[in-house]
């Protein structure tokens, strides 16, 4: 979707004011968000594209104004409300200290404990899949990125679409997060490191000597 | 979890400041999980004691210090580097397909997430809110020189930057340059060198001190 958290290349947004040695976590709910989303997410509900696309889905306002952490909370919250987990009037009420009597949970949820947090942690199986599909470019090939602009998820910046680049390499197949984050399917595709030169993105009068490489999935692109 | 409150009781123990809303809502959902059997306490502890203490820079820095010190474990690292860095025992969650970018004299490479904040945790830990943030995320890739300077870096104009947008499942490490006056100084020694910041590529190993190069 075309969200204000596709925001390579926009202006404005300040100083990066890095924090020196900076705590991994900076108030205890914000350790409590992360643990919670991780836990909930080994339910079984949803997978990384469908929760990346709840964060997309945040108002823009509240995006720009709140932080990483906070845009997880309401990623997560909006997760367990859209997949019958917890009920908003449940939240609101315990928000409140109201009593309510609670809604059963759909089957069918692993919950993850605390003897199996290692391994999840190592997981060491990622998005990539073993199915051999056909390349459909090399490296050397020259591509344009289309100018696709779907509602749902895609992991294709605006700032690409529409230009011209240079396959660097092929990563191999890997689970088409587009497909993943809509329908829950598994297709895999052949994801590309394309190498995009500056004044192609940006524009003639961009700073000479640097270049930019994306990961872009094969349906993103069309020879060029 | 008990929400029993006795409205009598004030006077006695300080409650402390009002919670803020995020720490109100997060309590929130933690009890309804937790009283539906959902989530398990002990897990989300040890969830959170890993990503603070157990991962973080320290292990791509002997992945680096590594790299220095063998040339044929660097051409493996580069070759393959998945593989490479789980010899050292470092992989997991949001590094199961690594990459490494090696710094030369003549290239400096740069890595970003301008979608969110894709970052290789078992090499790195948890990315830093400045990463994840939008002044970064935005201005990477298109003034990369501008964001370096804002670092303190300052890489020559003959040098070419490159930025890389981890749009994919890839996670990307720098393999910084070793620095002068490391001659002779132990893996162990050279990994304390190595920064979290020269890793994602917004700055370079310093020199040990400031004395004369060997």
């Amino acid at each position: 979707m075309n969200g204000v958290h596709d925001m390579g290349g926009m202006h404005g947004m300040g100083p990066i004011d890095a924090e020196r040695d900076e705590p991994a976590f900076h108030a205890e709910w914000e350790r409590r968000t992360l643990a919670i989303l991780f836990a909930s997410g080994f339910l079984g509900k949803w997978n990384g594209d469908i929760r990346r696309h709840a964060f997309e889905q945040m108002p823009p306002a509240e995006y720009l104004a709140t932080s990483y952490y906070e845009h997880w909370l309401w990623g997560l919250e909006k997760l367990l409300v859209d997949n019958g987990i917890l009920t908003r009037e449940e939240i609101a009420a315990r928000l409140a200290g109201r009593p309510v009597s609670l809604a059963q949970p759909p089957a069918g949820l692993r919950v993850l404990e605390a003897s199996e947090v290692a391994k999840f942690v190592q997981n060491r199986k990622g998005a990539r899949m073993d199915d051999a599909v056909p390349a459909r470019f090399k490296a050397g090939d020259r591509v344009l990125a289309r100018n696709a602009n779907p509602v749902g998820h895609t992991r294709l910046p605006r700032y690409a679409r529409g230009r011209r680049g240079v396959i660097d390499r092929d990563h191999g197949v890997f689970v088409f997060p587009d497909a993943m984050a809509a329908e829950k399917r598994r297709e895999p595709r052949h994801c590309y490191s394309v190498r995009f030169d500056a004044r192609e993105l940006w524009g003639p009068e961009a700073p000479a000597r640097y270049v930019i490489y994306i990961d872009l999935f094969e349906p993103y692109l069309e020879p060029a | 979890m008990n929400h029993d409150h006795d409205d009598h009781d004030h006077g006695h123990v300080d409650a402390g400041p009002p919670l803020s809303d995020p720490q109100l809502r997060v309590k929130a959902l933690e009890s309804l999980l937790t009283d539906k059997g959902l989530i398990d306490p002990a897990a989300l502890d040890r969830l959170i004691d890993t990503y603070e203490t157990k991962v973080g820079p320290r292990n791509g820095a002997r992945v680096v210090a590594r790299a220095w010190v063998d040339p044929v474990y660097r051409q493996r690292l580069l070759a393959d580097a998945s593989a490479a860095i789980a010899e050292l025992g470092y992989m997991g969650r949001e590094g199961q397909d690594m990459v490494v970018l090696e710094n030369t004299p003549k290239v400096h490479n740069l890595v970003v997430c301008t979608l969110c904040s894709c970052y290789p945790w078992p090499v790195l830990g948890l990315p830093p809110v400045w990463y994840k943030a939008a002044p970064y995320r935005s201005r990477a890739v298109i003034d990369p020189r501008g964001v370096l300077s804002e670092f303190g870096l300052k890489v020559a104009n003959d040098v070419e930057v490159r930025v890389w947008d981890s749009t994919a499942e890839l996670r990307y490490l720098v393999l910084p340059e070793r620095p002068a006056g490391t001659v002779g100084m132990s893996e162990e020694e050279l990994a304390t060198l190595v920064t979290r910041d020269s890793m994602i590529g917004v700055g370079k190993v310093a020199p040990p001190n400031p004395g004369p190069r060997s």
